[in-house]
């Protein structure tokens, strides 16, 4: 027995191996012959796509976490990310707005295009691209200032400081994240003073308030009761509409009320990417059937 | 017994008995002080005491304690007692106080006229008015009337000398600052090759200033003569006779005729004379003004140094410098920095502020006024930098605590919102942690206010002729030596010639000094709490 368990250790080393050799060839091809490169699995084909992500790998210092991952993301839909918890979904969401910079020792190849232009590209003004796409975080957190204040805050720092223009997009911006009648007789008040549902709605209004394309939400209700998480659905549901919406999410029932394309995600691949309904009812990949019927995760 | 000790029952009585201990600690120095400190404005009555010997002495009692090594000496002998008495009148007897032993007191009342005149020379006077004169005619006479006679001169007189104190000090002074700028001037030509028409242009200009100095000198003549034409003659208890002139008078009660809520009244107005006063005598009488203006001044421009730089210096620790070994040692140092001995930035700051930088100032800016330094000696500069030397390491280790409270979540929204590093260091984390940084200058200015060793180097002095503010060009004089509170209270109560009368001083100051503290604390706190409103959570 031993004997065979250390022959079966061996092999899945040498197999291993080989793979990385592999591996190494196809990315030489790749530097060699870009335009030749094709993806290890057929590319969902989705309509009219605003983010085309091409071969994209990323290492945390030597471990790598995104590994090949080509996908498209469709203008004005609402996407979800769902796979368990270190899939790489978060990751993946991060690449979108190059938040990953921040931290130690990534490092990112392969391109992500948004509207045809790499947003890796030396020549990317990282901040421009943040401006083009907003995020909402997990946790929420407002700004220690007014809500006023916490909307308005990236227009200021994109120069505008007019009264008037201000108070017009916070209120549009509040209004669009469906919080306005709320808090439209406090706006002077601290954002830290407001319920959690709400605080996350004013994130989503500050990330609408510089009218990005993309719209990224990172897991926006996980800390959030199911009342204030219907509300941030339904709003999700409408603002669909105007921007184009990616989602990480836990909840695959969420992923399936409120997203129309699915991507489900294991140890930093795409296992698979469809309409929601397909991942959902019909899923190709025995994996994601597995995981969407809990069957693991 | 073994559960006991267990749950832990002793344990939290100990933290209890501490707690109590440090309070009790605390409240007893506050309450001593407090006491001696506040009792000290309140008019006590003037006793007589009648002595056996025939004599009679009359005075403030200030203290009484048993006589040691007469009763220890045999059961049968009671404990004997004595008295001290403030008697004053340091011009006649040359001595303020005075020890009796009951034993010798024959008899003690309180005579009703008693007069206690607080005096601008020989400080306090207790006997009784016999006449004042005016060029040496009496105009009254006796206790009674003289009384209501000096009530009413006292603040003409004090009209009179604030009005020399103005001309000398401030028109007289002024003059010359004048004479010496355009001696120094004429000394600048004189060093750079000279200009013999220039020299003499302000040769003139000193001339003219001169012929006004004249004038000023007649119109202080006037004054004097006014301030010293009324006399007022005094008698001593045992009889002595005293002839000054009215206007040396500073204050004069009668405590004995006092009603409570006239005492209420005069402890007020001592209580304001000595916070708003220069001192006198030695530093032993009158106000502290000057010390509380120094103090106050000092650690307003030490807060002006220390927190932009201490702030400056805790952001670019952790926020900008790549966290590593170098980083860890220079922040081991900085902690080490907040426990060297203040003595010892104090003889740093004389060779590196006073020695090095001030007198390479004087070389170059002010080099005709050599060899008398002007920065390149002690003075509230080179104090408040000291002092900012010192607890700089204070407001880095709270800024740094501050910044890393604020949360990644928090500076990932901003640049998520195309904020670029700095936009959200200086809009997002700076504010947010404001109120850590207050707390850090809290601290700060609670050490620089009761520090005294490093600034008795670097610029403090026991009488400060001029405050470091004044209405004279350029209003803010960085370079002047000054003085303050704590180095009041080493000086008064140690250093004084007249310690028994300043001992009560040593208290008052040392209130006013904890009082500076707790309000200057109470500001921060105040601005702090009211920040921490603002930028942190009430309700979630």
């Amino acid at each position: 027995m031993e004997v065979g368990i250390k022959l079966g250790t061996q092999n899945v080393e040498q197999i291993r191996a080989n793979e990385m050799e592999q591996k190494i060839e196809k990315n030489i091809e790749d530097t060699t012959n870009i335009e030749d490169k094709t993806p290890p699995y057929a590319k969902f084909k989705v309509p009219n796509p605003v983010v085309e992500i091409n071969d994209l790998n990323l290492y945390y210092g030597t471990k790598q976490a995104l590994k090949n991952i080509y996908m498209d993301i469709p203008k004005n839909k609402a996407t979800a990310f769902i796979g368990p918890s270190g899939c790489g979904k978060s990751t993946l969401l991060r690449c979108f707005n190059r938040l990953n910079d921040l931290v130690d020792g990534a490092k990112v190849e392969g391109e992500l295009l948004i509207d045809g232009e790499d947003i890796y590209d030396p020549s990317i003004d990282i901040t421009e691209l943040r401006k083009r796409v907003g995020m909402v975080f997990q946790k929420s957190n407002p700004f220690p200032k007014s809500i006023y204040e916490n909307v308005a805050y990236g227009a200021r720092i994109s120069g505008e400081n007019k009264k008037s223009v201000l108070d017009e997009i916070v209120e549009k911006s509040l209004k669009g994240a469906a919080l306005w009648n709320e808090v439209c007789d406090r706006l002077d008040e601290s954002a830290l003073g407001m319920s959690g549902g709400q605080m996350q709605r004013l994130c989503i209004a500050r990330a609408i308030a510089v009218e990005p394309e993309v719209l990224l939400m990172d897991e926006p209700c996980s800390a959030l009761d199911p009342i204030a998480t219907g509300k941030i659905e339904d709003l999700i549901t409408q603002l669909k509409e105007s921007y184009t919406i990616v989602i990480v999410t836990h909840n695959m029932q969420q992923a399936s009320r409120v997203s129309d394309f699915t991507a489900f995600m294991y140890l930093g691949e795409m296992i698979e990417y469809d309409t929601t309904e397909t991942i959902f009812l019909n899923p190709n990949k025995k994996q994601t059937e597995d995981y969407v019927s809990g069957k693991f995760g | 017994m073994n559960k006991f000790w267990k749950n832990g029952d002793p344990f939290v009585w100990l933290t209890g008995v501490a707690l109590m201990f440090s309070l009790l600690m605390i409240a007893g120095l506050i309450g001593l002080i407090m006491v001696k400190g506040l009792g000290f404005f309140w008019p006590t009555g003037v006793t007589e005491f009648e002595l056996s010997n025939g004599t009679k002495v009359m005075g403030e009692v200030t203290a009484r304690e048993q006589i040691k090594g007469i009763s220890g000496k045999s059961d049968t002998e009671e404990a004997k007692y004595r008295t001290q008495l403030k008697i004053g009148n340091r011009d006649l007897y040359g001595l303020d106080f005075r020890w009796i032993d009951d034993d010798q007191i024959v008899a003690q009342s309180g005579p009703k006229y008693a007069v206690v005149m607080e005096r601008r020379e020989w400080g306090n006077f207790y006997g009784f008015i016999k006449e004042i004169t005016e060029d040496g005619n009496a105009t009254c006479q006796g206790n009674e009337e003289c009384w209501s006679k000096l009530e009413e001169d006292i603040p003409v007189y004090a009209g009179i000398f604030d009005e020399i104190r103005k001309i000398e000090k401030g028109d007289i002074g002024g003059i010359n600052r004048e004479i010496e700028n355009y001696r120094l001037k004429i000394r600048g030509v004189e060093l750079k090759g000279g200009d013999a028409s220039q020299i003499k242009q302000y040769e003139e200009k000193i001339a003219l200033e001169e012929e006004k100095y004249k004038a000023k000198e007649k119109e202080l003549e006037v004054l004097y003569q006014e301030f010293t034409k009324e006399k007022i003659i005094i008698t001593s208890i045992d009889g002595r006779e005293k002839e000054m002139a009215l206007g040396n008078v500073v204050l004069a009660f009668r405590p004995n005729a006092m009603s409570w809520l006239q005492k209420a009244g005069l402890y007020v107005q001592r209580a304001w004379g000595f916070v708003s006063e220069e001192p006198r005598e030695a530093n032993t009488e009158g106000g502290v003004f000057p010390a509380i203006f120094g103090t106050i001044m000092m650690v307003l421009l030490m807060s002006i140094v220390v927190l932009p730089f201490g702030v400056l210096a805790a952001l670019y620790l952790s926020e900008y410098a790549k966290q590593g070994t170098m980083v860890r040692i220079v922040r081991i140092c900085v902690n080490n920095l907040a426990g060297v001995p203040s003595i010892v930035f104090g003889v740093f700051a004389v060779g590196f502020f006073i020695y090095g930088i001030g007198a390479s100032i004087d070389s170059f800016f002010f080099a005709e006024s050599l060899p008398n330094p002007t920065f390149g000696t002690g003075g509230i500069l080179w104090a408040s930098l000291t002092l900012a030397l010192l607890t700089v390491p204070v407001v880095i280790v709270a800024t740094e605590e501050g910044l890393a409270a604020v949360s990644q979540e928090i500076r990932h929204g901003s640049l998520a919102l195309g904020a670029t590093k700095f936009e959200t260091t200086w809009k997002i984390v700076i504010p947010s942690a404001m109120p850590a940084i207050l707390t850090g200058l809290i601290l700060a200015i609670a050490r620089a206010t009761g520090e005294v060793a490093p600034l008795m180097i670097t610029g403090v002095v026991k009488l400060a002729p001029q405050l470091p503010v004044d209405g004279y060009f350029p209003y803010v004089h960085l370079e002047r030596k000054f003085m303050h509170l704590g180095f009041h209270i080493y000086d008064v109560g140690f250093q004084s010639p007249n310690v028994e009368a300043a001992k009560p001083m040593v208290f008052t100051t040392a209130l006013l000094l904890i009082l500076i503290v707790i309000a200057l604390n109470l500001t921060a706190i105040v601005i702090r709490n009211r920040l921490k409103k603002k930028y942190t959570t009430s309700a979630v």
